[in-house]
C-alpha cells in the first residue's frame, strides 16, 4: 500500500542558495512525524512546499501513490493538506467562529447576496471544537482575548474544518507555556487517533521523543535519517542533527 | 458536546445578551452625542427644538454621506484624502450635464456617482498592483480632482442648479404616510428577523438570547423609531436628504454585518495576510471598498451641491473631508483597521453638526467651534487607543 504522502528528490533553490537538495519524506496515515535539524536545514522550506506557498524546482509529491501539484495554497488545501502558520494567521479583530470559518464561509443557500449563516457556523464550531475538546471562554471571543495556547488550538482547529487528511505544523509550541504545551500534544495525538497524518516541524529533541511516532532529521537541505522514535535515543538525534553520525539507529560513535 | 458553551458560558453570563452587539458598539459615541445634545439644550432650549434638528440634519447629510463610505475605507485600515475632491468633482459633472446640456437631472445623477465608482476603480487600481500607500495616492487624487472641479467648471466658475428634482433632495421632507410606512416596515421586518433568530437558535441547541429579552429590545427599536418619526413630524418631517443617508448607512450595516464581503473587509482590516492565506480575494475586495467610498462621495457631492442650489468651486473642499474623517473616529471606528461600526458615521457626524449648530446658537466666534470639535476628535482617539492597548493587555 502506498504512503498517504510521498515527496521524492525535492529540490528547490533560492538563486545560488540550495534550500533543499533532493528530500524524500514518507508519511503514512496516523502518524505523527516529527521534522528536525539545525536552522537552515530546510525544514521551513519542505513546509512551504507542502502548503503550497512555494513550488519546488524538481521533484515528485505523491498522494496515495498518484502525483499531485501544489502551485498555490489552494490546490494544496484542496488535495487535504492543511498548515498551521508558526505565526498561526489569525484575524485577532474577528471572533472564534469567523476565524474558523475564514475564506471558506457557511452561507445561505441564494445566489446574491451572499449572507453569511451564523448560527449554522456556530453550531458546527462548537462541534468541532467539543470533538477537539478544546476548551474556550466563548466561541464568540475575539481572538486577541485569547491565551496564546488557545490560539494555537483555534489555528489548529481551523485547519480541520475542511477535513484535510494531512496536518503541517510549523513550529506549533515554540510560543507556550508547559499547560498550553500539554494541551497541544493531546491535541495532535487526537488528530493522529482519528488517522490523520501529522507532520511538525520542532527544536524541541524532548517534545520529538515524547510525541512523534517517526523523526525525520534533515541537514544542509538533505535527508539524512529517518527512524521510529522507539529505536532512537536522545543521544543519536543529537549526533545526527549536528553531523556527528548519518544514521538515527546505530550507536553514537559506532 | 455543550461544554464550550453552557459550561463556562452560561454561570457567568455575557452582558453581551442583554444589548445586540451594534449596540454596545456604538454606545461611547450614543453616549457622547446625548451629552452634548443635553448640554447645548440646558445653554439653549432652542437647540432642541425639531425645526432646529432638522435644520441640523440638512446641514449634515453631505458629510455624513461621505463620512458612510469612509467607514468601509477604516475599516480596512486605508484611508482616502480625496472624497472631498471626488465629490466636488461629481457634483459639478452633474451640475454641468443638467444646467449647461440639458440631460435630465436623474441621468446625470447617475453619471456622477458612475463618474465616481470610476474614480475609486482607478486609485484603487494604483493601491493594489503597485503597493503605493493609499494616503499618497488619494492625496494625489485630492489635487488632481480639484483640478478637475475647475476645469468642468470653466470660466464663469459657478454653475446654478434650479432643476426641481434636484433641489427635490434637500429642500424636501418625507411625507407622513411615507415616513410612516418606512418605519412600520423597518419594526416588523427587524421583529421578524430577530424571532426567527431565536428559533433557529433554538433548532441548532445554540445559547441564544432569550425571547423574552429579544422582544424587550424589538419594543424598544419601535420606540425609538416611533419617537424619533413623531418628533420630526411636529416640525416638517424628516429631510428627504438625511433619509438617503439613513438609507445608505442601513445598507452598508447589512452589508458589513451579514455578508460575506462584510466579513472579508473586517478581516483584511483585520490581518491582510491571513486574510489572503485564507483564501479570501484581498485585492478585489479592497477596490470594491475603494469604490463604494467614491460613490458615497458622489452622492455627497450631489446632496451638496442641491443644498446650495449651486456648484461652486468650493464644492467639497474646505473642512468637509477632514470633518468627516473626524466624524468617523468621534464615532468609535478605529483608525487601525478592522473594528468599527457603519453607524459611527452616522452619530458622528451628528455629533459634529450638534457642536457646530449649538455653537452657532450661542452666537459663539468660529474659534471655538474648531477648538471644541478639536478637542472631541482628541478624546475620541484617545478613548480608541486606550480601550485598544487594554484589550491587547488583557491577552497574557
Amino acid at each position: 500500500m502506498p504512503a498517504l504522502l510521498s515527496l521524492k528528490q525535492i529540490k528547490k533553490s533560492y538563486g545560488p542558495i540550495e534550500a533543499l537538495k533532493g528530500v524524500d519524506l514518507e508519511l503514512n496515515a496516523g502518524e505523527i512525524l516529527a521534522l528536525v535539524g539545525d536552522n537552515g536545514a530546510g525544514k521551513s522550506t519542505l513546509i512551504k512546499v507542502l502548503s503550497g506557498a512555494i513550488t519546488p524546482d524538481s521533484g515528485e509529491i505523491a498522494l496515495d501513490g498518484a502525483v499531485v501539484n501544489f502551485p498555490d495554497p489552494r490546490s494544496s488545501t484542496k488535495h487535504g493538506l492543511a498548515t498551521v502558520y508558526q505565526d498561526l494567521a489569525l484575524c485577532e479583530n474577528l471572533d472564534v467562529v469567523s476565524n474558523l470559518f475564514l475564506g471558506h464561509e457557511e452561507l445561505f443557500k441564494i445566489r446574491f447576496p451572499h449572507i453569511l449563516a451564523s448560527m449554522k457556523m456556530q453550531r458546527m464550531a462548537i462541534d468541532l471544537l467539543s470533538s477537539l475538546s478544546i476548551k474556550l471562554p466563548s466561541i464568540r471571543s475575539r481572538v486577541e482575548q485569547l491565551s496564546g495556547g488557545q490560539r494555537q488550538a483555534v489555528a489548529i482547529a481551523r485547519s480541520l474544518v475542511r477535513d484535510p487528511r494531512i496536518v503541517l505544523l510549523d513550529e506549533p509550541t515554540a510560543a507556550l507555556g508547559a499547560l498550553q504545551r500539554r494541551d497541544l500534544i493531546q491535541l495532535m495525538r487526537t488528530l493522529r487517533d482519528r488517522g490523520l497524518g501529522v507532520i511538525f516541524i520542532t527544536h524541541n529533541l524532548n517534545e520529538v521523543l515524547e510525541v512523534s511516532d517517526r523523526v525525520l532529521v534533515l541537514r544542509q537541505g538533505s535527508n539524512i535519517s529517518t527512524a521510529q522514535i522507539k529505536d532512537i535515543t536522545e543521544a543519536s538525534l543529537i549526533a545526527v542533527i549536528t553531523g556527528i553520525s548519518d544514521d538515527l539507529v546505530s550507536k553514537v560513535g559506532a | 458536546m455543550k461544554n464550550i458553551e453552557q459550561g463556562t458560558l452560561s454561570k457567568k453570563k455575557h452582558q453581551s445578551d442583554r444589548m445586540p452587539a451594534a449596540i454596545r458598539e456604538l454606545l461611547p459615541a450614543v453616549s457622547a452625542l446625548l451629552l452634548i445634545t443635553t448640554v447645548m439644550t440646558l445653554i439653549n432650549h432652542k437647540f432642541l427644538l425639531p425645526s432646529n434638528i432638522s435644520n441640523l440634519l440638512l446641514q449634515q447629510a453631505e458629510p455624513a454621506m461621505l463620512a458612510i463610505g469612509l467607514v468601509m475605507i477604516l475599516f480596512l485600515g486605508e484611508i482616502d484624502l480625496s472624497v472631498g475632491a471626488v465629490s466636488g468633482f461629481c457634483a459639478a459633472i452633474m451640475a454641468s450635464l443638467t444646467a449647461r446640456h440639458g440631460v435630465d437631472p436623474i441621468v446625470a445623477i447617475l453619471i456622477a456617482v458612475a463618474v465616481g465608482a470610476s474614480v475609486g476603480f482607478f486609485q484603487s487600481i494604483w493601491v493594489v498592483s503597485f503597493g503605493i500607500p493609499a494616503f499618497i495616492v488619494t492625496l494625489a487624487g485630492l489635487i488632481g480632482w480639484q483640478g478637475g472641479l475647475f476645469a468642468v467648471l470653466g470660466q464663469q466658475g459657478t454653475i446654478n442648479l434650479t432643476e426641481p428634482k434636484i433641489e427635490f433632495l434637500t429642500q424636501a421632507f418625507l411625507s407622513k404616510s411615507f415616513a410612516w410606512t418606512v418605519v412600520i416596515l423597518l419594526c416588523s421586518v427587524y421583529i421578524f428577523i430577530r424571532i426567527q433568530t431565536v428559533r433557529r437558535s433554538r433548532e441548532l441547541e445554540l445559547e441564544g438570547t432569550k425571547l423574552i429579552l429579544v422582544l424587550i429590545q424589538s419594543a424598544i427599536f419601535a420606540a425609538i423609531l416611533i419617537i424619533l418619526l413623531l418628533y420630526f413630524q411636529r416640525d416638517r418631517g424628516i429631510p428627504v436628504s438625511f433619509f438617503i443617508v439613513l438609507s445608505m448607512a442601513t445598507l452598508l450595516h447589512l452589508i458589513s454585518r451579514y455578508t460575506r464581503f462584510g466579513r472579508q473587509v473586517y478581516a483584511i482590516g483585520g490581518n491582510l495576510e491571513a486574510a489572503r492565506r485564507a483564501g479570501i480575494p484581498v485585492k478585489r475586495v479592497r477596490i470594491q471598498v475603494f469604490m463604494l467610498a467614491t460613490v458615497c462621495a458622489a452622492i455627497a457631492g450631489v446632496l451638496g451641491g442641491s443644498r446650495l442650489s449651486a456648484v461652486g468651486s468650493g464644492q467639497g473642499g474646505g473642512t468637509l473631508l477632514l470633518n468627516s474623517i473626524a466624524a468617523v473616529v468621534i464615532g468609535g471606528t478605529s483608525l487601525f483597521g478592522g473594528r468599527g461600526h457603519i453607524w459611527s458615521a452616522v452619530i458622528g457626524s451628528l455629533i459634529i453638526g450638534a457642536i457646530s449648530n449649538g455653537m452657532d446658537l450661542l452666537a459663539l466666534a468660529s474659534p471655538i467651534k474648531y477648538v471644541v470639535t478639536a478637542l472631541v476628535l482628541l478624546a475620541a482617539v484617545t478613548f480608541d487607543s486606550v480601550s485598544r492597548s487594554r484589550s491587547a493587555k488583557l491577552t497574557p
